[in-house]
């Protein structure tokens, strides 16, 4: 019965999308207020139904009910509480339910917000994000049943995938969905101020905070995922250029670039097409990244679940989504003037300078994403891997790198070289000279490694230099006042891209891995450190079994001592053997041990080894980058608009 | 105007190209087995334990391997297009128990039905690793010459059934 529930609360869902999509805009386009009111209570109610449907589905996981195929494929009588709140989002079907419930969690939170946004305005952003809803909703009923019954019921569960039963994994999906669905508000609001042809500094204004807020939740899933793969997958990498991997990065790219190019916009009026393009792209990127993970076009190891039939469904909405969204842009954006004159040498122009960098490398990824379908099209199969993306990825980032201290401390509007030169010079000088002694106490001097360590540095000099322009002429007192938030918003993400470079780039020339045949008294040095393998036992817990190595690991001078114990596991209902790798984390290292094979019958087992410098700085980076948009989207500007509805904005919205 | 419209026209070229993408098959890996001889195995048979099958035994037949398993849940929704092969009574068809435990795999066959002429038991999986199994279901149509002549992985569709593994068996029936 309660499946049942759960399936109608999604058609009405269905129901009142279509509501939500066409009579406010109807009503906006021919000035009738009742209409336009629709849009709020018909937000709330929508998310009131997803929200029903989508307990429906955690009941029948919670209940063990397998009489439901979803949940017959994707849980287990075994399966610990918590991977079957998670087991939801385990696999398709579930995890378009997700995506629909954030999508009206986002429409309801636009409803409640944003009172200082016209109502005709808001009434046509909710509008557009019911028609996005729609689309969802209508694939979930018709390719994606989540409620679809297995009769006769299933005496037991086939499991939850192995892969999936892990902490950094429950989390993982509903983090980055927050992502990629929060950018469907600068969408809606792009495609809204594109309808209303008022694409005005208001108008980025409100785009930002959203803006600020998806693009956080995007970074902090991306990262994530990341670290996720680093010690479940066991190989002992972070990051795999997977096309899976790319569809969440590409957003998170053109979202950045949307948070500059937003920014300017508000500053100056300028770029106005541009930036309702780019909030076009970051979430037409998100489209286009659900469709290459659900519809199979791509193998990766996250083909969890696949279908082309479906993949025609998504391939069709994003025509209609992406390829209308484009239409209404070649139509009205000739018309958006920018309002101001802008040298080259701006702020503006460093801004744009980053825009054009940041699409670059987009297109590049996509181009690789991309490039094995085009050439399967020919008849042939290959991947585009690593060393492509590698290669293009630090050689157009690079730049964006030395930008990035530029940016801070350039002026808006117009500046002069000269006093741009009287700026930068001694960081960049220090920069150099300090990442040399860095480079220098390394275990090995490494060009590389010196021109990522200047990279860093150099972010972190010139966020120290902006902080003391703030500080010029003023009593400390009153420059933390008049300091809005969003600035230390940018200064932390910036700083977070500067301790991330540390990250990778330590990480990826100074790791030292070592395969290795260990018999129990077995002691292999790497790094400096001693590994002593002491054999491995059996263990049974809850859904698995468990071949569990211990390892005594010392450093030589005797101060740091650890036991480390990998496992091997085969989890019972789908006899599928998982390596659980033993990590020693620590700010400087990581310690990395993954159980292989073994080898024969008197205890000898295949072992890697990894010693990782740094990598904590890669996730530490991100989330520093996440705060910053915390603080961003927090600033009080924001907070002061939302305020109350200021005369004139009625007078805006009698004008529209 | 032009300008402007330069998204819209790339976009629509991606939208092409993503279209033809889907009516590829991700899930046509080349496999490496593919017109090689079937690996050799000599696994007891299901039904009877005591009984030895080998690929010997077919020597000189088109015959097909179904990788199965009573925990597989896609397998029950193949179940019935493999017992619409075997009506067919063009080939023999010949299961892989990958995995399994022999009770839950007799009564499974009991409760939806026996499509194969025999299961043979592959009750840790070392054959499936010779054929390259890489999931359950799969499905593999051997030749006359002992030749592997095509791969499926995944549950078999009744349209994948009607356009790609019965024309592979009727033309090496000849």
């Amino acid at each position: 019965m309660i499946p049942e529930i759960g399936q109608f609360a999604l058609i009405v869902a269905l129901c009142v999308a279509i509501t939500q999509a066409v009579v406010p805009l109807t009503g906006a386009a021919l000035g009738v207020q009742r209409w336009v009111a629709v849009a709020v209570p018909a937000a709330l109610a929508q998310l009131l139904f997803v929200a029903v449907a989508y307990g429906c589905l955690t009941w029948a996981f919670l209940s063990h009910d397998f009489s439901v195929l979803y949940v017959a494929k994707n849980s287990n009588s075994a399966l610990p509480l918590i991977y079957r709140i998670s087991g939801v989002w385990g696999s398709h079907e579930g995890s378009l339910l997700l995506w629909s419930l954030v999508l009206t969690l986002w429409s309801a939170a636009v409803a409640l917000f944003t009172p200082g946004v016209p109502r005709v305005m808001r009434a046509r952003v909710l509008a557009v994000m019911g028609l996005v809803s729609c689309g969802f909703l209508l694939f979930i009923i018709v390719t994606s049943n989540p409620f679809e019954r297995l009769l006769p019921a299933a005496a037991e569960g086939s499991d939850l995938n192995p892969l999936l039963q892990d902490v950094g994994l429950a989390i993982h999906p509903p983090m980055l969905y927050l992502g990629y669905v929060g950018f469907s508000v600068a969408f809606a609001f792009s495609i809204a101020a594109l309808i209303s042809g008022q694409v005005d500094s208001a108008w980025a204004r409100w785009s930002r905070p959203w803006t600020n807020v998806a693009w956080l939740f995007l970074t902090l899933g991306i990262a994530l995922g990341s670290w996720w793969a680093y010690y479940e997958l066991g190989w002992g990498g972070w990051w795999f250029w997977d096309p899976v991997e790319n569809a969440s990065f590409m957003p998170w790219l053109m979202g950045t670039a949307l948070m500059h190019s937003l920014a300017t916009t508000e500053k100056r009026g300028t770029f106005k097409a541009w930036t309702a393009l780019l909030a076009i792209f970051a979430f037409a990127l998100s489209l286009l990244g659900t469709f290459l993970v659900r519809s199979g076009v791509l193998t990766s190891v996250h083909a969890f679940a696949s279908d082309p039939e479906r993949g025609i469904f998504i391939l069709g909405f994003l025509l209609l989504v992406v390829g209308g969204s484009l239409t209404l842009y070649a139509w009205r954006a000739p018309l958006l003037k920018s309002a101001a004159q802008t040298s080259v040498l701006s702020r503006d122009g460093a801004l744009l300078l980053n825009n054009i960098f940041l699409a670059v490398v987009t297109a590049a990824i996509l181009l690789g994403t991309l490039y094995p379908i085009a050439i399967d099209a020919m008849g042939d199969k290959i991947s585009v891997g690593p060393p492509y993306f590698n290669l293009m990825f630090i050689g157009l980032a690079a730049p964006l790198g030395v930008l990035i201290g530029i940016g801070m401390l350039i002026r808006w509007k117009h500046d002069t070289f000269e006093r741009l030169k009287s700026k930068l010079w001694l960081p960049a000088l220090l920069a150099v000279i300090l990442a040399a002694g860095l480079a220098l106490l390394l275990p090995e001097f490494k060009l590389a490694a010196f021109v990522g360590l200047s990279m860093a540095v150099w972010i972190l000099l010139t966020v120290i230099s902006a902080i003391r322009e703030r500080l010029q002429n003023r009593s400390l007192a009153s420059a933390l006042r008049s300091t809005p938030a969003g600035f230390y918003g940018m200064l932390l993400g910036h700083l977070g891209i500067a301790v991330f470079i540390v990250g990778i780039t330590l990480t990826s020339l100074y790791t030292k891995e070592k395969d290795l045949r260990m018999a129990p008294g077995d002691t292999y040095s790497v790094a400096g450190y001693e590994f002593t393998f002491n054999g491995v036992r059996q263990l049974h817990v809850d859904n698995y079994v468990a071949t569990r190595g211990s390892f005594s690991v010392h450093d030589e001078s005797g101060n740091f001592a650890t036991e480390m114990f990998p496992e091997k596991r085969i989890y019972l209902v789908q006899n599928n053997p998982m390596t659980e790798a033993a990590i020693n984390a620590g700010l400087a290292r990581d310690l990395f041990i993954a159980l292989g094979e073994s080898l024969d019958n008197q205890g000898a087992w295949a072992v890697r080894i990894y010693y990782k410098p740094f990598i904590r700085w890669i996730w530490l980076g991100a989330i520093i980058m996440a705060l910053g948009g915390v603080c961003a989207a927090s600033d009080r500007r924001y907070r002061r608009l939302a305020r109350g509805r200021s005369p004139a904005s009625d007078a805006l919205e009698q004008a529209s | 105007m032009i300008r402007f419209a330069l998204p819209l026209t790339i976009f629509v070229l991606m939208i092409g190209l993503l279209a033809y993408g889907l009516r590829l098959d991700p899930k046509r890996v080349p496999s490496p087995l593919i017109d090689k001889p079937a690996p050799a195995f000599s696994l007891s048979m299901l039904e009877d334990p005591s009984r030895k099958l080998s690929t010997a035994d077919f020597a000189g037949q088109v015959w097909v391997l179904n990788v199965w398993a009573s925990w597989c849940v896609s397998c029950r929704a193949e179940h019935e297009v493999i017992k619409m092969l075997a009506r067919q009574n063009l080939v023999i068809i010949v299961g892989l128990n990958y995995k399994d435990q022999p009770a839950d795999a007799s009564r499974w066959l009991d409760t939806y039905g026996n499509p194969y002429a025999a299961s043979v038991v592959d009750g840790d999986g070392r054959v499936g690793i010779d054929w390259g199994v890489y999931g359950v279901p799969e499905t593999f149509v051997i030749g006359a010459d002992g030749r592997i002549k095509y791969k499926h992985i995944g549950p078999v569709t009744e349209e994948s059934l009607q356009q790609k593994v019965l024309p592979v068996i009727k033309e090496l029936l000849g």
